[in-house]
Parts: C-alpha cells; structure tokens; sequence
C-alpha cells in the first residue's frame, strides 16, 4: 500500500480511548481550545466505564459529615499498602468532591438522602460511606454524562477505530496510525499531544470481569514508543465474580452486594472473612457478627464487618476457603443477601445485579446466595506518568485512568476507580494544554515510520498461512490464569515466562483468514502484539517483586518486605529489543502527606474535626 | 453437550446469504457464546458487535428468530433443542457486514437534542444542588437506557416507514424526557419535541416498550407526557384565543 493513499487528519491532541478518563480528558482539550479528536474501538458510550456498577469515591462528606479528603487519602494509601505514588493519591482524594458535583453540573443524577444530596454508599476499605452512586449503574451514570456532554463541545470522535502505534518526530510525539473497523482502512492522525486513556489487559486472563476491548493498546502502544511501564505486576483480582455457568465465569459481581449488607459464607455456613483480618485493619474491623450488624444498621461507634476489607484480602480468603474444599458446589464462595435485606430493598439497591442473576445464572438473589469467586479485574500498574501533569517520560504522551500507574499503589479500593479516571482524566487534559502552549514548531510526520505500522498490520492478512489468532489467545488466557493468578511463585512465573516468549513466536506468524472488512479475527491478531507485551511485563515484574504485597502475593515470600517498599518496578523496551526490568528507589514523600497516612483513625478524625471547625 | 443448528446473516446489504452452522452447546450459554465459538473455530472473520456480555453496554443487539433482543442476555435454553436459531442483523439500519449495522444515524439524532442548562439557583448555601429522591425516580428510569437501539431498530415510523427524517425514534424521546423532566434543567425543548424531533410521528403502538431489555415504560411514563407538554403548549383552545388576544406566542 502506497502511504499517499492513506488519509490524514490534523488536530492539536488525540485521545485514544472513550471511557471515563478518555472523555474527561477530551473534554478538558476542548473546553480549552485545543482541536480533539477522540479514538475509540467501540461506539461512543459502549466503554469499560459502562460496566462500573458500585459507585464513585469522593468525600463529599454527604451520608457520614466526619469525612474529609485527608481521610480518603489515609484509606487509598492504606488500601494501596503505601506504595501509591504520594502526590497522585493526595491529588486524587482533594480533587474528587469536585469533580463529582461536577458531573451533576452536566446532568448526571445521583441517588438522593433524605435530604436531597448526592447519597454516598460503603464499600470495602473506605472509612465512610463515601460511594456517590446511582443504584448498581453508576458507570452507565457517568459514562452518559460525559457523553452527553462531550459531543457539544467540538470533539470530533472516530468510533470503531482502533489505535495501531504512535508516531514520533526525533523524541516528542508527531501522531498516531490508527485503523477503521468496519472497513480495515488505514488513517493517520497527525497532532502535537495523544493522551492514552485505554484502560487495562485483563483479556490477558481466562475468568476476567474485563471485555474485549481490554487488551493493554496502551501498554503496548507506549512500550513501543519508549515509554516506561511502572509495577505491572499489581494486578487486582476482584474478589467476586459470578462463577456459574461457565460461559459467564468472571462477570463481575459489585462489591455494592456487600456494602449493602451481604455476607460471605463457606459451605460449612461459616462467615468465614472473620478468621482472615490481618493485622493492620484489625483495630477497625468488628470481630463479631453483633457488631457488624450494629454497624449495618447505622450505629456509627461499631467497627465495619470483615466483608469489606480490601479487595486483595478478600479474594485470596476467598481461594483459601475453595482450597480447603469448603467452597460452593462450582468452586466459589457464597454470598448472601437474601437473608439481610428485604426483596424491595434489593431491587431498588441492586438491579442490575438481580437482573444478571436472574436471567444468566437462573437464580433469584433475593431468595439465594450466589456463588462467586475471584475474577481478574484491573490493573494498579500501568504507564508511567507525572502526578500533576499525567505525562510520561515521551515528551507529548499522556496516560490516564487505569491505563496509567500510581494511583492505586499496590491495591485499589473500589470506588477509587471512577474517582481517578475523573481526576486524573482533567489533569491529562490539562496537561496536554499545557504541553501543547510551551512546545515550539509542529512535529513532523515520518511516513516510514507510518508505513512499517502498517506493513505489520496487513501481513497478517496477506501471509499464506499461520497461526490462529484465537488459539494464540486462548492459550495465552490458560497461561496467564495457571502461571501469572492470584498467588504466584518463582518457578510457576519463569514457566510463565517461557510461555509468553513461545507465544510470541506464534504471533509472528500469525495470519487472519477473510479480508479486511470488519473481521474480527484480523481485530484479534493485531491485538495480540499488546497482550504479549501486557503478560510478559506483568510476569516479568512479578518475577523481580520477592514480596507479597497488596494483590501482588508470592507463596515464596509471604510477607510485606520493608526494603520492597522502597522500590517500584520500571519496565521498558531495551535498545536491543528486549524488555528490560528496573528496580527504581522511589522519591522520598512529602511529610505531611506521610503523617496524614500514617496516623491512627482516631487522631486523624480529631484532626479533622478540629480542620472542620476552623474552616 | 448439545449439538445446535444455526442459520446467520452473512454479508453486507447488497450480497448475502443465510448461512448455516452447527456448534456445540454447554449448560448456561447465551446466544452470543455460541456465536463466539462459531467465529472462533469455523468463521474467523463473522462480524458482531459486543462488549459487556452482561446486559449492560447494549452493543450486541440482533434479531434472533425474529425477535429484536441482546445477543449476551438470550439463553439457548430458551429454543427448543430441534430448533434452529436464525440470527439476522438489525433491520432499520444499513448493514456493515454480518450481524453489525451501521447505528451512527442514531449519534447524529442525539447531537441535535439542546444540551442539559442546570438552574444555578436552585443549589444551598454550600454549593449543592438540592433534589429528592421522589422527584428524580421518573428520570432515574429514562436514565437507565442503554443504547441498545432495540427500540429504534423496531419503531414503525423509522422501521417500516422509513421516516427517519421525520422522527427522532424512541430511544432519544426518553432522553428528551429525561431532560424535561429533570428537576434542575432550564432549557425549553417543547417547541423542537414538536417541529425537529417529530413528536406527533408516534402512533402509540408500544412497540419500543416490548423490547426495551431495561423494561423501562418508554411509551407511557416518557413519550406520551411529551405529547401531552406539546398539546398543552401549542392545541389549548383557551390559551389559543389568550394568544390571538394579547398576540403572544
């Protein structure tokens, strides 16, 4: 193909990716004058985002008034097990009040108290309920919002186009080559600034909550381009997935079950998560069930029940429980809603979630228990960016959401999700503007490097023969859920390894069948390249951590390691070609932010009140 | 495991066929496995639209033996075990190819509804906006849409008779129901629901109702109090002689 032929379109910024952080982002881009465009693999509205059921975090302070940012910040710290980047977790906790009650500024309707605020549920490892929801659809909320938004502010959005590689003038950023969908026709975005917001690589796994779409573009796309990949090897596994039937395996169950009051039982009818508090939540934990439902019914000096501790904590108690062969009848746990909430109370709280049951598992869950268990879900690791400006070590290459790291640390707390894809999708945006107004000269597109993005693409249609693109797939999916799942060792992450490098030689050869018109197998095969660039960091970088820590557990090294702490782990493609792994010392925190975080619950709350009554 | 028979649309609006499939079928697929499986181990390159796989995204929507329904929220086991399952695309739009239609007329129609304009006076002295519950519940269920288009794809005014200039379809009168009857917004759409967006199109056959797969009450709870604003604005006899008298509009 001549590149002549292929078209190409100029605008200030791209953003690749149309979920939370992708449009947030887009928005900011345009509200400040810079021409858009916004590139999305599916249709507007269809992203990740849609699925995020239990809510977003943000201490409005609306359903519990102690709650301040401070605290916030304390729980994501503690959530993450300290290795959060300190000025992304500060950053987020202060910025989400606001960008919350703006997304009620762009018409989003949240449920209400009973006074009419924003209402805010509980959720695992946050002090407060601190979860502004919309019954269990909140993603579609906020997805919907940005949309609606977003499409009068001069976006120009390319659906149903996906992201190939980017392009770059000497060090910074030129462009993009990306490739229709529907009619496997190549298009050039030549711009100043792309800001990725594509989300995780979940699809790397066999049972994952994640869709399709999560095949780590960005990842890849930003390993290739020089960008460094930071502490892949956190990968969260949400603790419930729907488990039955099979062909369902992995659909995401939302933790709103338990922070609306649903227990976890083991086939014994032991409440099983109250032998599994570790330590450092055990002094705000309730260690009986009288307490927990004390707490559940608003008593605001019990402790929290032990079904909301942090989700690493309640997937890997979860797996214990299936291992000592006291699971559920498919290899799960039980979780039980219908004996503590009316049948009203559950339709109008949990939808969606009776809804899902109902119709793919044949069960009614205000009358049963369901069955789950641990299901890949998102990833704490990612790209590596600035806190304040979210911008990678590739001069005009920006990342967001869940494609980028620092956030989260070593765990996500639910409901820190919709929170950062808001916060941190405006500082990219702004960052982007930023970038945009200091840099001199428009980069200059290089048609050779365009035209080999190409050529990689098309040989796969036009290779005689070769490897299937599903098989690969699949068998990457078995790889990644035996070798690099919720507990690891040495020898199961170097098989791992092994594996990933043998696919790799498949993926070379790897052919499409049919022409280039919508095919979903020629889709398949090019997103290969990101997935085995995916694996084999989280691998890699699993292999390097010899410490258990957040959703990163090793059999072999059981425990938190106090010299671990100190490091984050940086991937990045070596000059030979290869993926080079970096144990980097991080930055030393800011004081005040480690005093904050590390405080006890009960000096922190009379700081607050003392903050609060000086305002 | 059962062995099922399926005929699929194959092709794009100008050259297509019926093609047949036989797949093997396990406790608990839906519709969309077993396409899946097909497109993995007999037809790489079968088109379909999805995400979620759960009911939530609205981007598998199909016509399943005639019926418009998510391919991810339809169990096999709802088809006898003789019976073949056709899968045809979504009859209102053009088709791209296979089961995936082109739906970006309905983006187009969505652009044209005036945005949200919140009434900045109705926040309390904190800077909140204040809104009860009871008075949110009806747009909460206008809210719950998910795109899927099903009732787009079966309203007879864009399906049958082919008006899509005329009419703005189903799913976009409830998002105009949903900013109307939003208790902070301040825009008025009254006049664009009758003229631009063809309010008086709709005969009330609820058709759009029968699919919607989030049940919400599209026909009576959102378009029919949108034709009631519309008749109260522009067909109330005794504010039609107010206007002639006092000539206002």
């Amino acid at each position: 193909m001549d590149i002549a032929d292929i078209k190409v379109v100029e605008h200030d910024v791209i953003v690749l990716g149309a979920g939370g952080a992708g449009l947030r982002a887009a928005i900011e881009c345009s509200m400040n004058g810079l021409s858009t465009g916004l590139v999305c693999k599916s249709l507007l509205g269809k992203a990740h985002t849609v699925m995020a059921e239990g809510g977003v975090a943000a201490s409005l302070g609306n359903a519990d008034s102690r709650d301040h940012w401070k605290i916030h910040f304390r729980d994501t710290m503690r959530g993450g097990k300290f290795l959060n980047n300190w000025r992304m977790a500060e950053l987020h906790a202060k910025h989400a009040p606001e960008r919350v009650r703006e997304l009620e500024e762009w018409g989003a309707v949240f449920d209400r108290t009973k006074t009419g605020l924003i209402n805010q549920r509980n959720f695992g490892g946050h002090r407060y309920p601190r979860l502004a929801h919309v019954g269990d659809r909140t993603g579609l909320e906020i997805i919907r919002t940005l949309q609606d938004h977003g499409i009068h502010q001069g976006i120009d959005v390319y659906m149903e186009c996906t992201g190939l590689d980017l392009l770059k003038d000497e060090d910074r950023i030129s462009g993009m080559v990306a490739m229709w969908r529907d009619s496997g026709k190549f298009i050039i975005f030549h711009c100043k600034a792309i800001i990725l917001a594509t989300g995780g690589g979940g699809k790397a796994w066999k049972i994952t909550s994640n869709s399709w779409e999560y095949t780590g573009d960005g990842y890849g796309m930003a390993y290739e381009a020089g960008a460094e990949l930071m502490d892949m090897e956190f990968t969260q596994f949400h603790p419930t997935g729907m488990v039955w039937p099979p062909s369902i395996r992995g659909a995401l169950v939302t933790e709103a079950v338990r922070g609306e009051g649903g227990i976890l039982i083991n086939s014994e009818k032991n409440q099983f998560m109250y032998d599994n508090i570790p330590d450092r939540f055990s002094a705000e934990t309730a260690d009986t069930k009288e307490e927990a439902a004390r707490w559940l019914s608003g008593d605001k000096d019990a402790r929290r029940p032990p079904e909301l501790l942090t989700r690493d904590v309640v997937a890997r108690a979860i797996r214990k429980e299936v291992k000592a062969g006291r699971g559920s009848p498919h290899g799960g746990a039980f979780l039980d809603i219908a004996n503590h909430r009316s049948p009203e109370y559950i339709k109008r709280k949990l939808p969606s979630m009776y809804h899902q049951f109902k119709v793919l598992a044949e069960l009614d869950i205000t009358k049963d228990p369901m069955e789950v268990g641990p299901t890949l879900h998102y990833f704490m690791g990612g790209v590596r960016v600035d806190a304040d400006s979210q911008m990678t070590n590739v001069p005009g290459l920006f990342a967001c959401g869940e494609c980028a790291a620092g956030v989260h640390g070593a765990n996500r707390l639910g409901g820190n999700s919709l929170s950062d894809l808001l916060v941190c999708g405006k500082l990219a945006g702004s960052g982007a503007v930023n970038y945009i107004q200091a840099i001199s000269g428009q980069p200059k597109l290089n048609d050779d490097q365009a035209k080999k993005v190409v050529r990689s693409a098309t040989n796969i249609l036009n290779r005689d023969s070769g490897e299937n693109p599903y098989l690969i797939h699949e068998n990457l999916q078995e790889l990644m859920q035996n070798n690099v799942g919720i507990v690891r060792t040495n020898e199961l992450l170097l098989e791992g390894i092994k594996g990933i490098l043998d696919l790799w030689d498949n993926f070379n050869n790897v052919k499409a069948d049919g022409a280039s018109q919508f095919n979903p197998g020629w889709h398949q095969a090019i997103s290969l390249r990101n997935l085995l660039v995916t694996s084999e960091a989280v691998a890699r970088a699993a292999i390097m951590r010899e410490e258990s820590r957040g959703a990163h557990s090793r059999i072999d090294f059981e425990s938190e390691s106090d010299e671990w702490l100190q490091y984050n782990i940086i991937l990045k493609k070596s000059s030979s070609g290869t993926m080079s792994t970096e144990k980097r010392l991080r930055d030393k925190p800011d004081p005040e932010l480690e005093r904050i975080a590390k405080l006890s619950i009960e000096e922190l709350e009379a700081e607050v009140i003392h903050d609060k009554s000086q305002d | 495991m059962a062995l099922k028979n399926f005929k699929l649309f194959r092709g794009n609006s100008s050259e297509n066929t019926m093609q047949d499939y036989s797949v093997k079928v396990d406790e608990g697929m839906v519709v969309l496995d077993a396409i899946h499986r097909i497109q993995a181990d007999q037809a790489g390159d079968l088109a379909v639209r999805w995400n979620c796989k759960a009911g939530k995204c609205g981007s598998c929507s199909v016509e399943i033996n005639g019926k418009p329904k998510l391919a991810c929220m339809t169990r096999m086991n709802e088809y006898d075990d003789d019976e073949t399952i056709s899968v045809r695309p979504l009859k209102t739009f053009p088709v791209i190819k296979d089961l995936v239609t082109d739906v970006s007329w309905n983006y187009e129609q969505n652009k044209k509804i005036a945005p949200f304009k919140p009434d900045s006076s109705k926040k309390d002295e904190n800077g909140n906006y204040i809104m009860m519950q009871e008075d949110i519940d009806r747009v909460q269920e206008f809210r719950k849409c998910i795109e899927c288009y099903l009732c787009q794809n079966v309203c007879h005014v864009l399906r049958d008779h082919e008006h899509k200039e005329k009419f703005i379809g189903p799913r976009f009168m409830i998002r105009l129901a949903s900013l109307e009857m939003h208790p902070l917004d301040k825009a008025d759409r009254i006049s664009d629901i009758k003229n631009e967006h063809g309010s008086g199109m709709c005969n009330i056959t609820r058709c759009c109702t029968d699919v919607c797969p989030e049940d919400i009450q599209i026909t009576d709870n959102g378009i029919i109090p949108l034709k009631e604003r519309v008749v109260d604005r522009y067909y109330d006899p005794i504010l039609w002689v107010f206007r002639k008298l006092f000539k206002k509009k």
